[in-house]
């Protein structure tokens, strides 16, 4: 090492003081902050749930009666397609990294996140790339293939509009957004953890993340790629997936479905992690078999990777193959049932309290083990040649995304709501709220099950009066409105916790871990001092010791911080620019946009902005405490 | 610079050097490593696609006749040297001699543009062969993954010369250290790449394999 350490840190590079306050809109904008970020990625989420959720009633409506025309067929195919699309990458991804930059910091006893501009980098592209595909509707026609894009259905002789380019781009800038967030989150797991904080000390939420962060990390390059060949395909004439030149249509959906089983655990995963919190805080007990519950998710993960072809049975790889993949799928049921006696067994003996988030959890339980069960008998090969592309599969994986990962997310808002506002919603409110979902949740996706059976195939616009399907469609449809109530229900509730919720305070709900030990909402900096962790559950380990909250590790002092930033949302405006020059070939503004990019990153890195620190004077100054 | 001894992370233990002396320089070198296992996937997918459509020739041409071994060796050996000098950079970066990491800085760059400049040409040639990007499947998949690795190099190409306006500027830093040293794996990564296309495309594709 050329210089000793200390001469090299002494340069004198910090603004001692914080930066003037900002008007809060612009705030928002600039802020590096994981809490705002997560708010709004929560945000992103909960919009593109509704705009999902209608797409979803618009279709619901139009198979309440066989031979329907309340939309065209073209239209309902586009429905489909953006419904699917939305869910998947819009609203549950935004969701899980809401959920991640809201909590995984403040669990860990992290001051941020690893990488906090990269964090905003990420948010802005997530913006952004949804933002691309959704305006489709305005520039002629949405995707209309499908959220998995099968070739050769998007090329360009069967869809030569300009919706699957949107579909295509938009995709590709919002992946980048998550690979990003998936590094982010790694490092910041890995290197950023409170003293004593072991890996087998994380919060399961946390380890989930890190999970979750993994399979992004590994998933989405080959969407990438994926994405990347169709653009070629479909803009500069390249012929990786169309037969006639030798292409491989098949490719494609091994690139989709390689990236696309992970993304089922991705969302998953940390909905999974939620319900461990959950049921630990609600039972007041510690949960049980812990390890297990670290092993089970990081085993799900890895098999998690092993069975894309379970989506492909019947395009006919061979028993062969086949066989592989369905024994491959069934073992995945190992460690998710041990995650479910976990969670019972945690109960078992506990008090149970039944607030809001337990609701959520309790409702998910049952819920996503329908789901799997139904999940087993897909993965029997043979079985699934009858299943494949019937409502049947719609039923299941429905039950799997809304009964696992929807549940979960909304037993995470309900349960981190206060933490983030410093309100609490209310709990009459609320238990209406899961009820009014977990009913019409079941009225919509039980019958699908029935209609599947009796024949009826996914992805049609209408069906024929008189064999059998009216009954089971219309309680669809039915039950399809009353969750459209609950979401309603969820609103209200939001709006009355900020008018007239009662302040939350640290613990509300007598919890077990760091993010509890402070205020709410969490100042800027999280910790005043770093906690020093002493085992799992390190604020339940406290109060068992009859104290108030957590030993800190250090004495107060200055703490450092990132400096607001413009340049992610300006990083993502390029994108934007470029994207849509690329869909209408404008060479010119494709340039200009990378331009914008690649100038801003230039000027991020030339100019080293080196943050700020917060001084204990400033802290309890702002905070009316003693020093 | 504000971090506390955190003898439970592995990143404490990794005191290589002046680029993981702060908790900021071990995010990036731990995060740089993250990312290029998800370039791993990235160029794996590239590969089972070239593997996939290689054979779909068509009318055009095949790969024992298009490939030119001399010219592609040369491209190697500028590339497999850069790796060197890019390993002699951060020596002299660890030793805190800025001129010389500068230095060999500048002739990895050099090299990655000779690189570029030989693969240019070889493109350049392959199209007047009647060898385009949309001839056949293989062209496609040929293009693709041996374009997407000389993106790479581009990249870090422009990288590594902004790195040394910087390092000019301010001199060898804690903060600037592990910019360049992730900014050296990267090139690393693009480098052992590079091994692969070698074998996997030229040499396989002029054996026949």
């Amino acid at each position: 090492m050329a210089k000793p350490l200390e001469e090299v840190l002494s340069h004198p590079v910090h603004t001692a003081t914080a930066p003037r306050k900002r008007f809060w809109l612009l705030d928002y904008l600039s802020t590096v902050d994981h809490k705002k970020i997560g708010l709004m990625y929560a945000l992103i989420g909960v919009f593109y749930l509704i705009v999902g959720g209608i797409e979803a009633l618009l279709m619901r409506v139009q198979l309440f009666s066989p031979n329907n025309h309340f939309v065209s067929y073209p239209l309902f195919n586009q429905l489909f397609t953006m419904h699917g699309t939305n869910m998947i990458f819009f609203a549950a991804m935004p969701l899980i990294f809401g959920l991640m930059n809201l909590v995984v910091p403040l669990q860990i006893g992290a001051r941020d996140v690893a990488f906090p501009f990269m964090n905003a980098v990420s948010l802005w592209f997530t913006f952004v790339g949804a933002l691309l595909v959704n305006i489709s509707w305005f520039f002629g026609d949405a995707p209309s293939a499908g959220w998995f894009a099968y070739a050769p259905i998007g090329l360009n002789q069967f869809n030569p509009g300009h919706g699957m380019d949107f579909f295509i781009v938009g995709l590709q800038i919002a992946g980048f957004g998550s690979l990003m967030g998936a590094i982010n989150f790694i490092a910041t797991i890995l290197n950023m953890r409170a003293p004593g904080m072991t890996l087998l000390r994380m919060p399961l939420f946390t380890w989930t993340s890190l999970v979750a962060s993994g399979l992004i990390l590994f998933a989405f390059p080959p969407l990438t790629v994926g994405l990347f060949l169709y653009m070629f395909d479909r803009l500069f004439g390249g012929h990786f997936f169309d037969a006639a030149m030798g292409g491989n249509p098949v490719l494609w959906s091994h690139l989709f479905w390689i990236f696309g089983h992970p993304e089922v655990y991705i969302v998953a995963l940390p909905a999974f992690g939620v319900i461990s919190e959950v049921v630990a805080t609600f039972s007041r007990k510690r949960i049980f078999g812990y390890t297990s519950m670290v092993f089970a998710t990081v085993l799900i993960g890895f098999i998690g990777f092993m069975v894309w072809v379970h989506h492909m049975f019947t395009v006919g790889f061979g028993a062969m193959a086949d066989s592989i993949f369905a024994i491959a799928t069934m073992l995945i049921g190992i460690p998710t049932g041990i995650k479910v006696f976990n969670w019972l067994f945690t109960m078992w003996g506990g008090q149970i309290r039944f607030k809001t988030p337990m609701m959520f959890a309790l409702g998910f339980l049952p819920t996503f083990v329908l789901g799997g069960i139904t999940g087993v008998m897909l993965s029997a090969a043979p079985a699934d040649y009858q299943y494949h592309g019937s409502y049947f599969v719609v039923a299941h994986f429905h039950y799997v995304l809304i009964g696992g990962v929807v549940f979960g997310f909304f037993a995470g808002l309900y349960y981190w709501f206060p933490k983030v506002t410093g309100r609490l919603m209310h709990e009459g409110l609320g238990h209406l709220n899961f009820w009014f979902m977990f009913i019409g949740f079941h009225l919509t996706f039980f019958p699908m099950h029935f209609a599947g059976l009796y024949g009826m195939p996914r992805r049609v616009p209408t069906y024929n009066a008189g064999v059998g399907l009216e009954i089971w469609n219309q309680l669809s449809t039915i039950g399809a409105f009353v969750m459209a109530v609950s979401i309603v229900l969820f609103a209200m509730n939001v709006a009355y916790a900020f008018i007239r919720g009662e302040k939350a305070g640290n613990d509300p709900w007598d919890a077990r871990t760091l993010e509890w030990t402070l205020p709410s909402p969490v100042p800027e900096y999280n910790f005043a001092q770093t906690p020093l962790v002493r085992g799992l559950d390190p604020l339940w380990m406290a109060k068992e010791e009859g104290k108030t909250t957590v030993t800190p590790a250090e004495p107060p002092g200055p703490i450092h911080m990132p400096s607001n930033s413009y340049l992610p949302m300006v990083m993502a405006v390029g994108l934007f620019i470029a994207g849509l020059a690329a869909i209408y070939h404008r060479l010119f503004f494709i340039v200009l946009g990378l331009e914008v990019i690649a100038l801003a990153m230039f000027y991020h890195s030339l100019n080293d902005d080196e943050g700020y620190h917060v001084l204990p004077e400033e802290r309890a100054l702002a905070k009316g405490e003693g020093a | 610079m504000e971090a506390q001894p955190r003898l439970v992370n592995a990143a404490d233990r990794m005191e290589l050097g002046l680029e993981t002396s702060t908790l900021e320089g071990r995010n990036k070198v731990l995060g740089f490593w993250v990312f290029l296992g998800g370039e791993c996937a990235l160029f794996a997918s590239l590969f089972a696609t070239y593997l996939t459509l290689r054979g779909q020739t068509l009318n055009g041409p095949t790969a024992k006749e298009l490939f030119h071994l001399p010219l592609v060796g040369v491209a190697t050996l500028f590339l497999l040297t850069s790796s060197l000098t890019g390993v002699l950079g951060i020596n002299a970066m660890h030793q805190g001699r800025r001129r010389s990491l500068l230095r060999w800085l500048g002739v990895t760059v050099l090299l990655g543009l000779a690189f570029l400049a030989v693969q240019v040409v070889e493109f350049i040639t392959y199209v007047g062969e009647g060898f385009g990007f949309s001839t056949s499947a293989f062209s496609s998949a040929f293009y693709a993954l041996v374009g997407f690795h000389g993106g790479h190099v581009a990249f870090g190409v422009i990288w590594i010369s902004i790195l040394m306006l910087q390092l000019k500027k301010s001199g060898i830093t804690a903060r600037k250290a592990p910019k360049v040293f992730i900014a050296s794996l990267y090139w690393h990564f693009v480098d052992v790449v590079w091994v692969f296309i070698f074998t996997v495309v030229y040499l396989m594709g002029i054996m026949g394999i």
